[in-house]
């Protein structure tokens, strides 16, 4: 059982990185949405450090919405997904893989070069590592969320704004503790209560959202 | 004992059957609700007694609260009514949720409405980024995503099944929702202003509250009813007792 | 009826059922496969094999009637089946951006079996492909990536073969390679279900179901 985790794990980890160049899209998004925030508003430093928490988390939020496709369309498009759901193994365990690869190339990334965006938006030093901490804790349920989303709709046309419809919303509680650690830990208070409430919502995710997705892709595979 | 409350079960939920039942029942529930509706609206408007704070405008909360009761239960109802079609493959449960999430959209974006008229003359300004507001208007995205999932998947039993996940991890997330944008406000809102927050409520002005908000419950007994009744006739119109029916009329 | 292993089908579907887009594409399909019968789906375009098959390897729920594998519900015994049962969609399974070697790899790792190299290279020889392990899958024509799945089938092992449209993309050697493979297979007493277009010459007893006929007048 692990070993397919991590065959499946490495296989989609290969596959990507044999499309270098897609590989950088999210992220080089998450960097442009956050830059495009000076130049729209000001480049005034306190209103900009105001801003950044919300702004880097809701740009984070949006690049790995974007990024969510390549989790099971390609499956879905070969009929990988097919092989995937008729292997002896436990679905829920080939699921954990898929988003622990996408994860892996999406989310840990963004967490990586969050500290330049930090810069950008004048995040004060120290905050820093909070941002890092709360993206850490955060995106992966972006991710596993994302994972359900996708699954029911990937045999949809065009279903690239539904999937936003549909999952935009469930991610509302990690922007709100995600961003507003950040607020608070530029203020120099405790964020101990946000990053407690973060691990939950990872935990609780971890365990219920890889369940939802195995089922979502049964639904889609009997089209 | 258990296999005959399960064929009583399976016999209710045959589509047929359902139609027969509810094209009985809806009557009932429409005449009820109306009755209700219009002497609890009178109860509220005219016999409560006015708020010795707000003065007349609090009146809309007869409106707004089981409004915004109604948008939570209905999607309560689609999970479940999406949980049991899942699990046990009763297709009428799956036309039930489908039926639910237009009323249930209704009356989210009523509570909306009837909660932002009351937010002008307390707040000054028709929207606030008030707790309870904000929730509701989740609340509505999450309806507004089932709704669209609902009508992009073709296969009608696919669409049932997926809507009726999403409704279900939608379940999961409210109260995850809720706590956090509670959270969210009581941070961000410095000098609160008068919220929608039950105080000890006179007893004149709760009896049409309730009587409201059972009306309210009736309401939408009869309309999804109603709703699920159409729906049933739709997917079943290729089978012989729709036919027969349409031959009658 | 009788019960779980005195029964000699591997594969029986009792009352099925498929109803798509409002449609009866069929019901009250009843087949028996025994060990070393290999079965024909036949039915014109939009009849409900490709279907039928998803319902057989449980991907697609019947909307009434069960399928049993050896004697037991699918879905009670979905590991064992898995494990021993093959499916082959008309999707090509193929990552373009994988070698010939790491499709056949990552396609048998999925069905948790490690082949040793040698192997794989003697199964690649048999489907034609010998020296194309390190190209990318890509590079190879649309025949060549059917043929990694056939090589995929060999090497999988399994005692059933599901196959929807095995042919296609195939040419007349690719053909013939798969007629000699159901030989082989029903040979060494596997069985399998396909449908085709094509018309396929098996050199031996085959059974033939068609779909579409039983409903007519019905629904």
């Amino acid at each position: 059982m692990l070993k397919a985790f991590y065959h499946l794990l490495a296989r989609d980890l290969r596959l990507a990185f044999r499309l270098r160049h897609e590989l950088a899209n999210p992220l080089i998004f998450f960097v442009l949405v956050v830059s495009l925030f000076p130049l729209a508003v000001t480049p005034n430093a306190e209103l900009l450090q105001e801003m950044a928490p919300g702004v880097i988390w809701v740009s984070a939020l949006l690049s790995v919405l974007l990024s969510l496709d390549r989790l099971f369309k390609q499956d879905y498009e070969d009929g990988s997904l097919d092989q995937l759901m008729l292997s002896p193994n436990p679905l829920v365990i080939l699921v954990l893989a898929k988003v622990a690869a996408h994860w892996l190339l999406t989310g840990l990334p963004l967490v990586l070069i969050a500290p330049l965006l930090g810069l950008f938006m004048y995040v004060p030093a120290e905050a820093n590592g909070v941002l890092m901490l709360s993206l850490l804790l955060g995106t992966p349920v972006l991710s596993l969320v994302g994972a359900i989303g996708v699954s029911l709709t990937v045999a949809v046309n065009r279903g690239g704004v539904l999937l936003s419809l549909i999952i935009l919303p469930l991610y509302i509680p990690i922007l709100i503790f995600g961003a507003n650690a950040v607020d608070v830990a530029s203020d120099g208070l405790s964020v101990r209560g946000q990053i407690l409430f973060l691990g939950a919502v990872l935990a609780m995710s971890i365990s219920l959202a890889p369940l939802a997705t195995a089922v979502a892709l049964r639904i889609t595979a009997s089209r | 004992m258990f296999k005959r409350i399960w064929g009583w079960i399976q016999r209710f939920s045959s589509p047929k059957h359902f139609y027969d039942i509810s094209g009985k029942m809806i009557p009932w529930f429409a005449v009820s609700a109306l009755l209700l509706g219009v002497y609890g609206l009178y109860m509220g408007l005219f016999v409560a007694p006015t708020d010795y704070q707000q003065g007349e405008s609090y009146r809309i909360i007869f409106i707004h609260v089981p409004a915004a009761w109604m948008s939570l239960f209905i999607y309560m109802v689609m999970a479940i009514a999406s949980a049991i079609g899942l699990i046990w493959q009763i297709k009428l449960a799956d036309m039930v949720a489908a039926a639910s999430a237009p009323i249930g959209a209704w009356f989210t974006f009523l509570a909306l409405v009837t909660g932002s008229l009351w937010g002008k003359p307390m707040w000054g300004a028709y929207w606030v980024w008030d707790a309870r507001l904000t929730s509701e208007l989740i609340l509505l995205f999450l309806y507004f995503g089932y709704m669209a999932l609902q009508s992009s998947i073709e296969d009608q039993r696919t669409a049932d099944k997926a809507s009726g996940l999403l409704a279900i991890v939608g379940v999961v997330n409210i109260p995850i929702i809720h706590y956090s944008v509670e959270w969210w406000n009581t941070l961000h809102q410095g000098a609160t202003v008068a919220k929608f927050d039950k105080p000890s409520m006179h007893i004149d002005m709760l009896i049409p509250l309730l009587v409201m908000a059972f009306a309210a419950k009736l309401f939408y007994a009869a309309v999804v009813l109603v709703r699920a009744r159409n729906e049933v006739l739709m997917r079943e119109r290729n089978r012989q007792w729709v036919r027969e029916l349409v031959e009658k009329i | 009826m009788s019960n779980t292993n005195t029964s000699p089908s591997i594969l029986e579907t009792r009352q099925l059922e498929c109803v798509r887009d409002d449609r009866l594409l069929f019901s009250g399909l009843s087949i028996t496969l025994a060990a070393g019968e290999v079965l024909q789906i036949e039915g014109a375009n939009g009849s409900g094999k490709t279907s039928l098959l998803r319902i057989l390897c449980g991907l697609r729920r019947a909307d009434a009637g069960e399928v049993l594998w050896q004697g037991e519900e699918v879905s009670g015994v979905r590991e064992d089946y898995y494990a021993n049962m093959i499916y082959i969609g008309h999707l090509p399974c193929i990552k373009g951006d994988l070698t010939t070697l790491e499709n056949i790899r990552s396609l048998l790792d999925t069905r948790s079996q490690s082949v040793p190299l040698d192997e794989i290279d003697q199964a690649l020889a048999k489907v034609g492909l010998a020296g194309f392990d390190d190209v990318p899958a890509k590079a190879l024509s649309s025949g060549q990536r059917r043929r990694i799945l056939l090589a995929f089938i060999l090497l999988a092992k399994a005692r059933l073969w599901i196959m929807d449209e095995p042919l296609t993309a195939l040419d007349v050697q690719g053909v013939a390679l798969v007629e000699s493979m159901l030989l082989e297979h029903r040979e060494a007493g596997g069985s399998a279900i396909f449908t085709t277009h094509h018309g396929m010459q098996l050199p031996c007893e085959m059974r033939s179901v068609t779909l579409g006929i039983q409903q007519a007048g019905k629904c």
